[in-house]
Parts: structure tokens; C-alpha cells; sequence
């Protein structure tokens, strides 16, 4: 039977590791581009203050990649060490994308960075700026294959179940790359890191002028990230995950879940603004809806309606009971009873095989289940609803504020009146973490309301574990959160003290801590660095 | 299909076996030289000489690593999945000493303090140390079988888990194929740091390797005789033909002594192997005395792709001997991936691995040159 403890000790520790990973990814797939836009003015205008910012910036940007990579390796080795059954059913289709990854992004990005960073004195000005693209193409090329395989789990197009070979294996390999679900996860990640990296680079060049040090730098540090932050988070808000809500009924759970949606509202559906949904109730009290907004944005029409949860709830208790047949079809057939009768039967059944599974968690053989544990298997066809509405409007929230936010920024900064908006400037010093609190809410968002699926419609996470023991998994989960502990308190330190010392960290002799009369308190007036 | 399944099958043992000699040849590299970096640098300047060696590189070269793991995951998965699983706290011991490296590699120098820096020097050995031996002790239980078998719907099951499970794959033979990879991939670094760099280090490098190949040889003849006289192999008895779909349980395999030397005298060119791998080290060592490290590299490579290509041609067709349930072993035959995903992974190395070749080419002769501690301290800011 299934250990649940062990079950959930995966759970956590997979979630843990990914989304801790999470924390360093965003930041190097925007600030890789904010280098390339610093160099490629450099190398267009000769102006060595802007290879002192690439340079400056690509300090800070080497620090968090170091830790990007560290935790990129366990996320390369976590699917065979937990997730075994995983690998072995969808390894045929997943482990492709996975491979292409390493082959066609990885190694762009891994060899080129380490030229980008100490290849200054070996490399002209157009190689190394050529060196700084390539590694951010790689970087970007890694998101993109990592979300196709993540989009084949949210929406597992291009490939079929084989009973003989007891696995779904790929039967259209550009479907698999092109499934839309990708493609739109794909640009809304990158749009998010990019938006992350802005505000990282503009709150700290804020916060030296707020200081008043290296003025000349952190201004042009500033118009760099106010520029591609208002570009970034218009498209994150634009081109963000919606659309890829009425593809598959994984994607459909999901964004009833999101809404608070429990029954089929009638077309153009109303949008909860806000309430408390009630998990155990299967309602939202206390809410406020916005007529026709939610049916607008979710089918792009006035009259399809949008299916509430009760009403996938009953509908996906149709396919328990058919995948209850599958599951006994696929038995006979691994027993080597082949008749075409038991292979049509499981032909017929077998795309709802996935559901039938669900039912593993209560009963050995699916096929002896009674009507409590199917009513029960439909109903942990969704996922608990109040974490996906809350994480989803917080994170809308914080989208829409950087917005306003880098409109602002741009505006202040376009009239000339930088210095005399300090409150602008503190918002944006203090706006630093907010970009990772909404990426962290959007990954709990796309993966925790993939749940109960692993893949989803295919294989239940319950079932997807490792043949490992709960000793197993508290030694790893405490290992891990030991060394990424210290780890993230080396990082942070690192970050902090070299984001403080400013370009004065480049040894350049022209910088504030470097300057006559200024010491490491720093209250002189603003240092113009020589250009 | 441009190729035929059994083909594709049997290719994707080759270049398995190419992502992994890729692997030792660069990574193995950078690992062999945090190996050694507390022995041969004495003093901070000549630590740091060690450590700009491979640091432009090291990144790239771990790439070879993690490709290998997503190959073996596109093309075996049922190999990723009963490999990585079963062998967890060895895995989790080589991620953690992984962990050393990016960080090492990138925080060392960025504080003056000699203990953050000795500290990160013990984490770059670690980095290289660790996950080369548990690699060879991986190696080692392969060669005797793991004690795993498949259900009816081939979810990987394990004799023992946790600590005991760990415990059971350091046995004398597998910790002797441990220390094997340890001192390959040590020597090769240490040729490396011929290369690189000059004077004392060089010549402390030079000492060493010699040191290194010739315990390399010796052990790699020493496991030869012990897998003729006191390990099993493996032998298929009956299976389905090669290009029927991939079932691990549809064939039948036996322990049998002895069966790990089938293939050599089946086809005595495989001699090739082993001999490069007994012979490669010994003429590393005399290149390195007769101070011609880049002919060294070269033979010192061969060495490496010698010994592994022994494990991988002694075993064949067997990837993952089942010592529980022989019959439940993974085989290039049987554990592969379909034949269309075989095939766009086959187009996806052809295409893009040249291609890498040809940038990481470019990569190391731009960076190319001897590395000396005054150099070192002139860019003090800049190198790591």
C-alpha cells in the first residue's frame, strides 16, 4: 500500500529542492540580458563606464549563477534518486527534453560564462560581447526545453501509453515541443525573471542614489533596468499563463481551482476579486465578483461557459470508472492473457487509465474498489483550492504593482527628476524581494495545481515515488536543507557586501570607497566617475 | 525510421559510453586538479595558480556530467530510474560534494581571510574527490550486480535500503574500482597542471603523476585478476530478438562465473581496452619524465578511455546486472527508450555535440597560456 508519510516526505523534499533552485534561476535569465544591453553600449560607444557596470553587474550576477548551478545539479539527479517509477514511465517522453537541455543549452551557457567572467584580458571587445550573448542564449535556451518538459506534465500531448512496454512513450516529438502550454509557460517565466532581474538592478542602483554615491553609475544602471523592467512586466502581465488555461482538463481543474470556481457559472463567467473559499464547504464566502472579466479571460468568448469544480469533480468520477476498467484490461494483458477483446477493451479505456490509478491510494487493485473510494478518488481530482487562490492573487497583485512601479520609474526618470523622488527611490530599494515572493507563488500555482497529477491525467504523484524508506528521505531532506542553509547564508553575505561596496569593488580607483575623503561611512557628495 | 531499432539500441551504448569518457577526459580533469590542489599548492599564490587552471573551464566540462544523466534518462530511462534510486545516499554523497565546486570555485577569492579561503580549497577537494570515487565504487557494483529486481509493472525494488544499502556497495572490490577513478582522474589532472603551469608546481605535478599512473596500472590489474578469479559475471540465456520493444522482464539471464570475459573471446580486438588501460598510464608516466605533457594529456586520456570502455565491453549487453533476480537485469537490448525517442536523441548528439566540440575548442585556446603566481597577483581582482 502507499505510506503517505513517505509519500509526503517526497513531496516536500522535491518542492523544497526545485523551488529553492528557484531562487537563483529568474535573476540569471533577466540579468544576463541587462549585461549584454550594458556591453553591447559599451562596445558601440567605447564609454568605459559601461564596461565598469557589466563588469560591476557581473559580479553580483556570478555569485547567484555559482548557486544556480549548485542546485541545478540535484534537480538533474532528483527524478531517478525520488521519482524512479517517474523515470521509468515518462522517461521515454520527459528525459528528451531533459537531454536536449544539457546538449543544446548547458553547454552554451557553462562554457561561455566562465570566458565571460575571467576572459576580459584574453578576448577583443566584440568576442567578449559575442561570449556575454551566447551565454545569455544559452541560459534562455535552458528555459525553454526545461518548460517543455514541464508543459508536457502540465498537458502530456505527443505520446501514448504502451501496455507492453508498461510506460508512455513519445509518439510525436514536435508536438511535444510545440505543445502550447509550454510555449506560453515558456515566455511568462522568462518575461517574470526578466522583471526579477530589473528590479534587482534597480532597487540597488536606488539605493545608491539615495546614498548619493556613484551617481553617473547607478543613473545609467537605472535607465538600463527601468527600461527592460517596463518592458518585462508589461509582457509578464500580457503574455502571462492565462491563456494556457482552456487547454486540457488538468488546466481547466486548475483554473476553477484558481478562481474559486465550484459551480459552472453561465457564460460570460464573473471573476471572484475576492473571498474566502471554503475547501471542506466547496464554496467561497464573503465574495466580491466582477461580472463577465473571467469568462473573457479564460475562453476568449462571451458564451463558453467556464466548468466549476463540482462539475469536473462528477465528470472526472465517469473517468474513475472507466480507468477502473482500463486498470483491469492492463492487468490481464502484464499477466500475458492477450485476447483482442481484452486489448480493445484497453484500448478503449486506457486514456483514462490515469484516473483509475487514483484509486491506488486506497485499494491494491483498482478494479475492487467500492462507490465511497471512487467518489473519494474524483474528489482528490483537484487540488486544495484556498492555497492556489490566495498564491495566484497575491502574485497577480505583485505583477500589476511592478507595472505601476516601473511606469513610475520611467516617467521620473525621463523628466530628469530622479534624485528628487526619493520615496519613488526607497519603493524601489524596498521592492527587491517582491519579484521572488510572486515567482515562488507562481510555481506553487503551475505545480501544485498540476496535483494529484505527476502527469497530469497520466500518473498520480502518489504513485510516480522511488522504492526508497521514510529513513531515507529525513537523512536527504536533512542533508539538503543543511548544505543549502549554509549555502544560501554564504550567498546572501557575498551578495549584500559586494552590492554595498558598489563599482568600488572593481579596484578600479575610480569609484566612492576608492575616492579622497571617502571612507567606508561614506557621507561626501556624489563621485562622478570619470567616462 | 532512418535507422533500425536495433541499431539505435546498440549506438546509444556507444555514445553513453562517449558522454562518459567525454566526462572523464574534461571534467575529470578539473576534478583530478581539486584533487590535488591542497597537496601541490603550497602557499595561496600557488593555490590560486592551480585553481585559474580550470576555472574558466570547469562549468563547461561539468556539463559532459549532467548531459550524461539526461542521456541516460532519454534513452535508459529504466536504467536512470533503478540506478539513481538504488544507489541514493551514494548519489546524495556525490551531489553534496558537488555542491563544493560552483561555489569554490566563484567564492574563494572574493574574501582575503586564509580560513574562508583553506576551507573552500578542502570543498574544491572534496568536489573532485568525492564524486570520482563514489563514480568508481558505482563502476565496481555494477561489474558484481545490484541487488534489485522489477515488479510486473517494473517499478525498481531494492534488498536493502537506507544506510544498509549504502553500506552494501562499499565492498573491498567496488572501493578498489573507487580508488581506481580516483587516481585516473587525478593523474589526468595532474598532466593537466603540467600543461598549465611552471616551476615548482609543474614539478610537484610531475612527481605525482608518475606516482599516480603507476598505481593506476597496478590496481587496474589487480581488479582484472580478482573479476577472473572471484567475481560472476552475467549471461543472457534466451531473450526476445533485438528490435522487439523494450521489456526487461521478457528475458532470461543467469549468474555464471567467468561470463564477464565472454566478449573478449568472442571478439579478441576488445583486447584493445584493457590493454590501453594497463598500458596508457605507464606511457603517461614516461611522456611526463621525458617533459612532454601534451602528448601526456593525450595518453593519459586514452588511459581513461581505456578503463572504462573495459567495464562497459566486459558487461555487455548488460548495463545493470540484477544480482537479486538476474532475470530482471537492464540490457542495452531491453532497457532502451522507443525507437522514435532513440531516434530524435541520436539526431540531437549528432547535431549539437560537434558543435560543442568546436566552441569548447575555441574556449580553451583563447584562455590558453602558463599560468604563474606573479601573473596571478597582478590580476588579483579579476582571476579567482
Amino acid at each position: 500500500m502507499i505510506d503517505a508519510t513517505f509519500v509526503e516526505l517526497s513531496r516536500w523534499q522535491f518542492a523544497a529542492v526545485a523551488m529553492y533552485h528557484f531562487i537563483f534561476v529568474p535573476l540569471t535569465l533577466g540579468l544576463i540580458w541587462i549585461l549584454v544591453i550594458m556591453e553591447s553600449v559599451y562596445v558601440m560607444t567605447g564609454k568605459q563606464i559601461y564596461k565598469d557596470m557589466t563588469k560591476f553587474w557581473g559580479k553580483l550576477f556570478a555569485i547567484n549563477f555559482a548557486l544556480g548551478v549548485t542546485t541545478g545539479l540535484t534537480m538533474e539527479f532528483q527524478f531517478g534518486t525520488n521519482w524512479s517509477y517517474y523515470s521509468h514511465y515518462v522517461g521515454d517522453v520527459f528525459g528528451a527534453p531533459l537531454a536536449i537541455e544539457g546538449l543544446m543549452a548547458f553547454f552554451l551557457e557553462s562554457t561561455f560564462i566562465g570566458l565571460m567572467i575571467l576572459g576580459w584580458d584574453k578576448l577583443t571587445k566584440v568576442q567578449h560581447l559575442a561570449v556575454t550573448f551566447l551565454t545569455a542564449l544559452g541560459s534562455n535556451l535552458s528555459a525553454l526545453w526545461i518548460l517543455v518538459a514541464n508543459g508536457w506534465m502540465q498537458n502530456p500531448v505527443g505520446s501514448e501509453f504502451s501496455a507492453e512496454t508498461m510506460r508512455m512513450e513519445m509518439t510525436d516529438f514536435w508536438a511535444v515541443v510545440f505543445n502550447p502550454v509550454a510555449q506560453v509557460k515558456f515566455i511568462h517565466t522568462v518575461a517574470a525573471g526578466y522583471t526579477c532581474a530589473s528590479v534587482f538592478v534597480i532597487g540597488i542602483s536606488s539605493w545608491y542614489l539615495l546614498k548619493g554615491r556613484d551617481v553617473a553609475f547607478a543613473k545609467r544602471s537605472f535607465a538600463v533596468a527601468a527600461g527592460f523592467g517596463l518592458a518585462a512586466s508589461l509582457s509578464v502581465i500580457v503574455l502571462g499563463d492565462e491563456s494556457g488555461y482552456e487547454l486540457g482538463d488538468v488546466q481547466k481543474v486548475k483554473l476553477a481551482a484558481i478562481e474559486a470556481e465550484w459551480e459552472t457559472q453561465p457564460a460570460p463567467a464573473g471573476f471572484t476579486l475576492f473571498g474566502i473559499p471554503d475547501d471542506a464547504e466547496m464554496k467561497t464566502h464573503m465574495d466580491i465578483k466582477i461580472p463577465w472579466v473571467m469568462g473573457l479571460i479564460a475562453t476568449r468568448s462571451l458564451d463558453t461557459p467556464v466548468i466549476g469544480l463540482k462539475d469536473l469533480i462528477a465528470h472526472n468520477e465517469t473517468r474513475v470508472r472507466s480507468g477502473m476498467i482500463a486498470y483491469e484490461n492492463l492487468s490481464k494483458l502484464r499477466n500475458n492473457e492477450r485476447t483482442d477483446e481484452i486489448v480493445a477493451a484497453f484500448e478503449v479505456h486506457k486514456a483514462d487509465l490515469g484516473y483509475g490509478l487514483l484509486l491506488k491510494r486506497y485499494v491494491e487493485n483498482p478494479a475492487d474498489a467500492t462507490e465511497a473510494q471512487i467518489a473519494q478518488a474524483a474528489r482528490d481530482s483537484i487540488p486544495y483550492v484556498p492555497y492556489l487562490f490566495w498564491s495566484f492573487r497575491i502574485m497577480v497583485v505583485i505583477g500589476f504593482f511592478f507595472l505601476a512601479l516601473f511606469g513610475a520609474a520611467f516617467w521620473v526618470l525621463a523628466r530628469g527628476r530622479l534624485e528628487q523622488n526619493r520615496w519613488l527611490l526607497r519603493v524601489l530599494f524596498y521592492s527587491i524581494p517582491l519579484p521572488w515572493i510572486a515567482m515562488e507563488l507562481g510555481w506553487i500555482v503551475a505545480e501544485y495545481g498540476r496535483q494529484p497529477w505527476a502527469i497530469g491525467e497520466v500518473l498520480p504523484t502518489f504513485l510516480a515515488t522511488s522504492a526508497l524508506t521514510t529513513a531515507d528521505l529525513i537523512f536527504s531532506i536533512s542533508g539538503y536543507l543543511i548544505f543549502y542553509s549554509i549555502l544560501l547564508a554564504i550567498e546572501m553575505f557575498l551578495m549584500v557586501k559586494f552590492a554595498r561596496l558598489g563599482p568600488s569593488a572593481l579596484h578600479t580607483g575610480r569609484y566612492h570607497h576608492e575616492r579622497n575623503g571617502n571612507g567606508r561611512s561614506g557621507s561626501a557628495p556624489a563621485a562622478q566617475p570619470a567616462e | 525510421m532512418l535507422l533500425d531499432y536495433e541499431v539505435l539500441k546498440f549506438l546509444w551504448w556507444g555514445l553513453v559510453g562517449t558522454l562518459l569518457i567525454g566526462f572523464a577526459i574534461t571534467d575529470g580533469m578539473d576534478m583530478g586538479v581539486g584533487t590535488l590542489l591542497p597537496f601541490l599548492g603550497k602557499s595561496d599564490g600557488e593555490r590560486r595558480v592551480i585553481i585559474n587552471s580550470v576555472a574558466p573551464h570547469w562549468d563547461g566540462n561539468q556539463v559532459w556530467l549532467i548531459t550524461a544523466g539526461g542521456a541516460i534518462f532519454a534513452a535508459w530511462p529504466a536504467v536512470y530510474a533503478a540506478a539513481f534510486s538504488g544507489f541514493y545516499l551514494a548519489m546524495l554523497l556525490v551531489l553534496i560534494g558537488l555542491f563544493f565546486r560552483p561555489v569554490g570555485f566563484d567564492y574563494r577569492s572574493k574574501l582575503t581571510d586564509s580560513t574562508w579561503r583553506t576551507a573552500w580549497d578542502w570543498g574544491l577537494f572534496a568536489g573532485g574527490f568525492i564524486p570520482a570515487l563514489v563514480f568508481g565504487v558505482a563502476f565496481g557494483n555494477l561489474l558484481q550486480g545490484v541487488p534489485f529486481y522489477l515488479d510486473p509493472f517494473l517499478k525498481p525494488h531494492y534488498e536493502a535500503t537506507f544506510i544498509w544499502a549504502l553500506l552494501g556497495l562499499l565492498n573491498p572490490f567496488a572501493l578498489l574500482a573507487g580508488l581506481i577513478s580516483v587516481a585516473m582522474l587525478a593523474m589526468h589532472g595532474g598532466v593537466w597542471l603540467q600543461l598549465r603551469t611552471e616551476n615548482v608546481i609543474a614539478v610537484r605535478a610531475r612527481r605525482v603523476t608518475g606516482m599516480l599512473a603507476v598505481f593506476v596500472t597496478a590496481a587496474f590489474a589487480l581488479a582484472g585478476v580478482w573479476l577472473y578469479f572471484g567475481i560472476d559475471g552475467y549471461r543472457i540465456l534466451s531473450q526476445p530478438p533485438f528490435d522487439a520493444v523494450a521489456n526487461p522482464l521478457a528475458k532470461e539471464a543467469v549468474r555464471a562465473p567467468l561470463a564477464w570475459f565472454d566478449n573478449y573471446a568472442t571478439y579478441p580486438v576488445a583486447l584493445i581496452a584493457p590493454a590501453a588501460g594497463l598500458l596508457g598510464p605507464l606511457v603517461t608516466w614516461m611522456l611526463c619524465a621525458a617533459r612532454r605533457p601534451g602528448f601526456a594529456f593525450v595518453t593519459s586520456a586514452l588511459s581513461m578511455t581505456g578503463i572504462i570502455a573495459t567495464a562497459g565491453i566486459s558487461m555487455f549487453p548488460f548495463i545493470m546486472p540484477s544480482s537479486t533476480q538476474p532475470s530482471s537485469s537492464l540490457t542495452v537490448w531491453d532497457a532502451p527508450s522507443s525507437h522514435l525517442t532513440l531516434t530524435v536523441m541520436f539526431w540531437s548528439v549528432v547535431i549539437f555535440l560537434p558543435i560543442v566540440l568546436l566552441y569548447t575548442v575555441w574556449a580553451y585556446t583563447r584562455m590558453w597560456g602558463k599560468l604563474t603566481v606573479e601573473d596571478i597577483e597582478a590580476r588579483t581582482h579579476e582571476a579567482y
